[in-house]
């Protein structure tokens, strides 16, 4: 199997999709004549014309809302957004025109079949409010699923299943992971929603990460394993539909429940899983549930002060072995 | 010159809309309508003569005004009466109330935050491009959220990219309480046309021959590929902007009475008699077909059901995310 970085796993996808499927086009800023900010979408223009590869003003509201009126006509747009961090400013769009149209207007077939997509998460430069990871609050959303991948092998897999959903699918590229390198199969596959990976198989604590944070918790895990403690590392995949199973399966092996992400403490999914295995998996519990997050403060420039800010192998191995102290 | 069958076909659907509102009003202090009903009693000349124009495959977005606007375009009183009475045979199932929708009519519905439209219109003139269709999307708003975000990067990007869309503003000089001019300095929105590049005009909105007429050459243009329109018709509500609003706190009875004198349907009225298209006896008598009409749809909706949680079994597992099995 050939080995290719994640942003070319975005990129095949986006082709194969787009040539397989006329119906399917991308809209964004400078994706079209400068390829994408990534160099994502180059030769697109190219390819497929201007049609189907729409550069647009600075203006998410109709980026997105443009999406939603063209998916309820029929078409799948893959709306790009600059930075997920935008959502912000086309929060309406995504929440009540793209998540609530069918039914607000009692109909289930009047489908929002849209992929939002874009760069999430902070890299060593980012800066407030680019450098946020805003994933959370549209797991508050009805209608809308999240994929959230974490190799290379996810971006692809995922990004098809999602151009093919007849949800609107938020998709939320790490930063720091679109130059990482996985193998990738030749031949067409897809990742269905709602199966998380094992990462790592471990019978002592289940850690539970998405996106850039999987890789902190594959860290962690090989601290960890030099004092003979065994991680089971789950990469969630997908935030809606979560892949509960797979958590309380792990719990049931291990009973203890630690959560990494990079978004802000309070009401991360770290929140909504911890509230789940309280509910469904309590008598598999052996110890609080820890969630290892960044503080509930914005992220500051300054590589430095970054270097403490966010979730990192010692504060997850920490939370582990605080975790393992209850017997 | 405008056809007898046109004119009489125009004035019997501002009659229907009249006829129905004035009811709804009655309905609503009786309790069988919940939540707020914005009526456009005085604005139907502007809502009848600019959809008049439009095919059935054509698209219409309309603001929470739009009785008048979805039975112009086809919908039965009956539907429209039930679902905002909540019933389960109303047009959105009793889902929507104010979101009327019937995709097999060109209705996809309303955006929930007023000024939605402006964008979502954009997406629909996208697709019908894309699909190389000469359906045309018409899109209503009030002056209000003319001053809304939306407003720009919706129009701006119709203008940009050329799409078949008709901007339609109904400028009843208020937005709830506000006065237009303390919302805004520009005279007119459709000033502001010239500055995003597409053509703009103002007419007078309680003239439905000349609504009609200005509309249908701005959906001609839009057919042949020229690019969107913005029309502004000068109109009036004679009630408040919903029905616990009574109208009277922010306008003078001396506004009000001036404008009642303009009313679109008498006018349309004395050009038919005068131009002998039809008699004081043919006019009544389609009047009381007319409420004959409104009372059938009376009985309907009273006699319906309400929607149980079994009819939204659909649409409810739509939103029930789940993941999907593993094989």
């Amino acid at each position: 199997m050939r080995n290719i970085s994640f942003a070319e796993a975005i990129r095949e996808a986006l082709m194969e999709e787009m040539g397989a499927d006329p119906s399917v086009f991308i809209m964004g800023e400078d994706i079209g004549v400068y390829g994408g900010a990534r160099g994502i979408t180059k030769g697109f223009l190219e390819k497929f014309g201007p049609q189907r590869v729409i550069d647009t003003p600075i203006s998410e509201m109709a980026i997105i809302g443009g999406g939603v009126g063209a998916a309820l006509a029929g078409m799948k747009p893959v709306c790009e957004l600059m930075l997920m961090a935008f959502s912000a400013v086309c929060f309406d769009e995504i929440q009540n025109l793209g998540g609530k149209w069918p039914f607000i207007h009692g109909d289930p077939a009047m489908k929002v079949p849209m992929v939002i997509r874009g760069p999430s998460g902070a890299g060593d430069g980012g800066v407030e409010p680019h450098a946020q990871s805003p994933e959370a609050f549209f797991m508050h959303c009805p209608g809308l699923k999240i994929a959230i991948p974490f190799s290379p092998y996810d971006a692809k897999g995922l990004l098809k299943t999602a151009i093919c959903d007849d949800h609107p699918v938020l998709f939320f590229e790490h930063e720091r992971l679109y130059a990482t390198t996985g193998p990738v199969p030749e031949e067409s596959y897809s990742i269905p929603f709602g199966q998380a990976e094992i990462t790592r198989a471990g019978k002592d604590a289940t850690v539970i990460a998405a996106s850039y944070m999987v890789q902190k918790a594959l860290e962690a895990a090989d601290l960890l394993a030099q004092e003979g403690v065994e991680t089971e590392v789950i990469n969630l995949r997908t935030l809606i539909p979560l892949d509960e199973e797979a958590i309380y399966h792990s719990l049931e092996k291990t009973g203890r429940l630690i959560i990494v992400q990079e978004a802000y403490r309070t009401a991360g999914y770290g929140a909504e899983i911890a509230a789940l295995a309280a509910e469904k998996a309590f008598s598999f519990l052996k110890a609080p549930v820890e969630r290892v997050a960044a503080p509930d403060y914005p992220i500051p420039y300054s590589v430095s002060l970054k270097k403490t800010y966010f979730p990192d192998a010692g504060a997850i191995a920490g939370a582990v072995r605080r975790a393992l102290k209850y017997p | 010159m405008a056809s007898k069958e046109l004119l009489l076909g125009l004035y019997e659907k501002m009659l229907l809309a009249r006829r129905f509102e004035e009811r709804m009003v009655s309905l609503f202090q009786e309790g069988l309508i919940p939540g707020a009903v914005h009526l456009g009693i005085g604005q139907e000349a502007f809502a009848v003569g600019a959809v008049a124009p439009l095919r059935k495959d054509d698209y219409l977005l309309f603001s929470h005004r739009g009785f008048a606007h979805c039975i112009a375009k086809g919908m039965t009183p009956r539907e429209v009466l039930a679902e905002y009475m909540g019933r389960k045979t109303g047009c959105a199932g009793g889902q929507g109330g104010v979101h009327l929708a019937d995709m097999r009519l060109g209705i996809p519905g309303i955006s929930g935050c007023q000024g939605g439209n402006h964008i979502i219109a954009v997406g629909f003139g996208m697709a019908a491009k894309m699909k190389e269709r000469d359906q045309v999307t018409a899109c209503f708003f009030g002056e209000g959220t003319a001053n809304r975000g939306t407003f720009l990067e919706g129009i701006n990007m119709a203008a940009l990219y050329k799409l078949p869309v008709i901007f339609l503003c109904e400028n009843n000089l208020y937005g709830f309480s506000t006065s237009q001019q303390r919302a805004m300095v520009a005279e007119h929105v459709a000033d502001r046309a010239r500055g995003l590049g597409l053509p703009g005009k103002v007419v007078d909105g309680n003239d439905v021959l000349s609504v009609y007429q200005v509309v249908k050459r701005a959906v001609e243009r839009a057919r042949a590929g020229e690019g969107p329109s913005l029309i502004e018709g000068m109109t009036y509500r004679w009630i408040g902007h919903h029905e616990r609003d009574p109208g009277t706190g922010y306008r003078s009875q001396k506004e009000v009475k001036q404008w009642k004198k303009k009313c679109p349907i008498l006018k349309l009225k004395k050009i038919l008699l005068e131009k002998k298209m039809g008699t004081f006896k043919d006019l009544a008598r389609m009047n009381q077909k007319v409420l004959q009409q409104v009372e059938e749809a009376v009985d309907f909706a009273k006699t319906s059901e309400f929607p149980i949680i079994q009819d939204l079994q659909e649409i409810i597992a739509y939103y029930d995310i789940k993941p999907k099995p593993r094989a």
